[in-house]
């Protein structure tokens, strides 16, 4: 029996979704945006029209403005918490046809159908129903690729928007897929579209001829797969939506309202931020045994630095001093801090193993601590009870790691496998 | 067209659903004769997600929407 796998886009969706709640915007330049004040000041999103401008993700406001001309480019705040729910909405539709729905990110996801369809003019007739059921009970446009393997069906979703469904066939995929350029495969990013370059291979054609020896010998295992990915031959399977994906790290980030310029700020947001980490921690049950740092500069430049712990751990003060340890280690000062993200991995469970000069008592003692302010915060909110050294910087202090959603970004295609 | 909350009185049975039976707006009370049809719909012409009722008052048909926890109805 055959494969028919649907990867379905929803279009512009941030912009779309505002423009549904504010029809008098909707045939203007909109641009969706992060909060100026607390300089998240970015577009996240953007229309037709903005798009159409220039206008890219990422751009700061006043370049988007500028790009947009005498034209009126609308920007609005973007409004996380409405995107999820109706990301989950428009996810419920999907699961009414398949069991295995797999989120790729808020606005897309994968449906395997194969269970209701047996031909592509079948998977076809279910894609367009989708998509009239998605604008008729949400309001929003989706364009959906059909194919019987999960990288064809998501390049399917990207050739035709808004609002298409586009089939790609074993029969077809050799005249709609080989023209393509390299990069719209999915992972090729701009490192392995350089390489590419140098070995002439500009198409997804030129990578499907190309012998798999001379991937393996330029990109190791990920060559091999890219292939594969060229060839029709990827088969990795959609993840039941049922399926809990099995947790592997604990993180959190932020972009700080104001650069930070000395030690004693950038251990402040450390402190923050591993606060939050420790309690969803605690919360699940975990301990980690390895801590990473991951520090942007005021010119964007980033680099993450890693260290293990001496005893698995889930209180916020270990987290933190390691990470501010690496820190004073590997950050030169050559510019000032924009953001500062602190993640644990190498989680465990249940019974925790102490070295002989660690006391398990004091760790213990720090969970009670910190628990007691976890109560204290959920009680009378996140300010009733902050650290010293917060004080101390008052242009950080309306900073709140709690107060954001922890949104799923998509997990790399391969970790999906 | 503008969306507008309205007040409505409704009746939930005990299996949870619900029967919009007045709507008060702007002060007048309209009675709805009969629910013609109810599924979840977007409102593309005031912008809003919710359960659109397809209404009878009066002999004529119109639609009032269940967003989150209030109505609205699109107001000409």
């Amino acid at each position: 029996m055959g494969r028919f796998i649907l990867h379905s886009d929803l279009n512009n969706f941030y912009a779309s979704v505002e423009s549904l709640y504010n029809p008098e915007i909707r045939n203007k330049a909109v641009a969706v945006v992060g909060d100026e004040e607390k300089r998240h000041g970015i577009v996240l999103a953007k229309n037709y029209i903005a798009k159409s401008f220039g206008v890219k993700t990422g751009d700061t406001v006043w370049e988007a403005r500028e790009k947009c001309g005498k034209t009126e480019l609308v920007c609005v705040k973007a409004r996380l918490d409405l995107y999820l729910q109706i990301s989950r909405m428009v996810k419920d539709i999907y699961r009414e046809y398949s069991s295995r729905v797999e989120s790729f990110g808020i606005d897309e996801a994968w449906i395997d159908v194969s269970d209701i369809a047996s031909t592509f003019a079948e998977a076809k007739a279910i894609a367009d129903n989708i998509r009239v059921r998605v604008i008729a009970e949400i309001g929003l446009t989706v364009s959906i690729g059909v194919s019987w393997n999960k990288v064809f069906a998501k390049l399917g979703s990207d050739m035709q928007k808004p609002n298409a469904t586009v089939v790609i066939t074993p029969d077809n995929f050799r005249d709609k897929v080989w023209k393509l350029p390299v990069e719209d495969l999915l992972y090729v990013g701009r490192a392995t579209k350089k390489k590419f370059e140098r070995g002439n291979i500009n198409t997804i054609g030129d990578l499907a001829h190309t012998d798999p020896k001379y991937l393996r010998l330029i990109l190791g295992k990920v060559g091999l797969d890219l292939w594969n990915f060229a060839n029709g031959k990827d088969c990795a399977e959609v993840s039941r939506s049922d399926a809990m994906e099995k947790v592997k790290s604990f993180g959190n980030s932020t972009t700080c309202p104001v650069d930070l310029v000395g030690n004693d700020q950038v251990k402040s947001v450390i402190y923050m931020l591993a606060e939050s980490v420790a309690e969803r921690m605690r919360r699940k049950g975990f301990y980690a045994l390895c801590v990473s740092l991951w520090v942007r500069d005021n010119d964007l430049y980033s680099f993450e630095r890693q260290m293990h712990l001496p005893y698995p751990t889930n209180v916020s003060i270990d987290i933190a001093s390691a990470c501010y340890k690496l820190f004073l280690e590997y950050y030169t000062w050559h510019r000032d801090v924009r953001s500062i993200g602190v993640r644990v991995t190498n989680l465990t469970t249940g019974e925790i193993q102490c070295d002989v000069f660690s006391r398990i008592s004091d760790l213990e003692r720090q969970q009670r601590l910190e628990t007691t302010i976890e109560t204290l915060r959920s009680r009378f909110g996140y300010n009733i009870i902050k650290r010293g050294n917060i004080l101390m910087h008052e242009d950080l202090s309306i900073l709140n790691p709690h107060s954001a959603p922890h949104i799923i970004h998509p997990v790399g295609f391969f970790k999906a496998k | 067209m503008k969306k507008t909350y309205v007040k409505v009185l409704t009746e939930i049975d005990e299996n949870g659903k619900k029967t919009p039976r007045i709507i008060n707006f702007d002060g007048v009370e309209y009675v709805i004769d009969r629910v013609i049809d109810c599924k979840r719909c977007a409102s593309m012409r005031v912008g809003g997600i919710g359960e659109r009722y397809t209404i009878r008052i009066g002999g004529k048909i119109t639609y009032i929407y269940y967003e989150g926890d209030k109505w609205f109805v699109e107001e000409k």
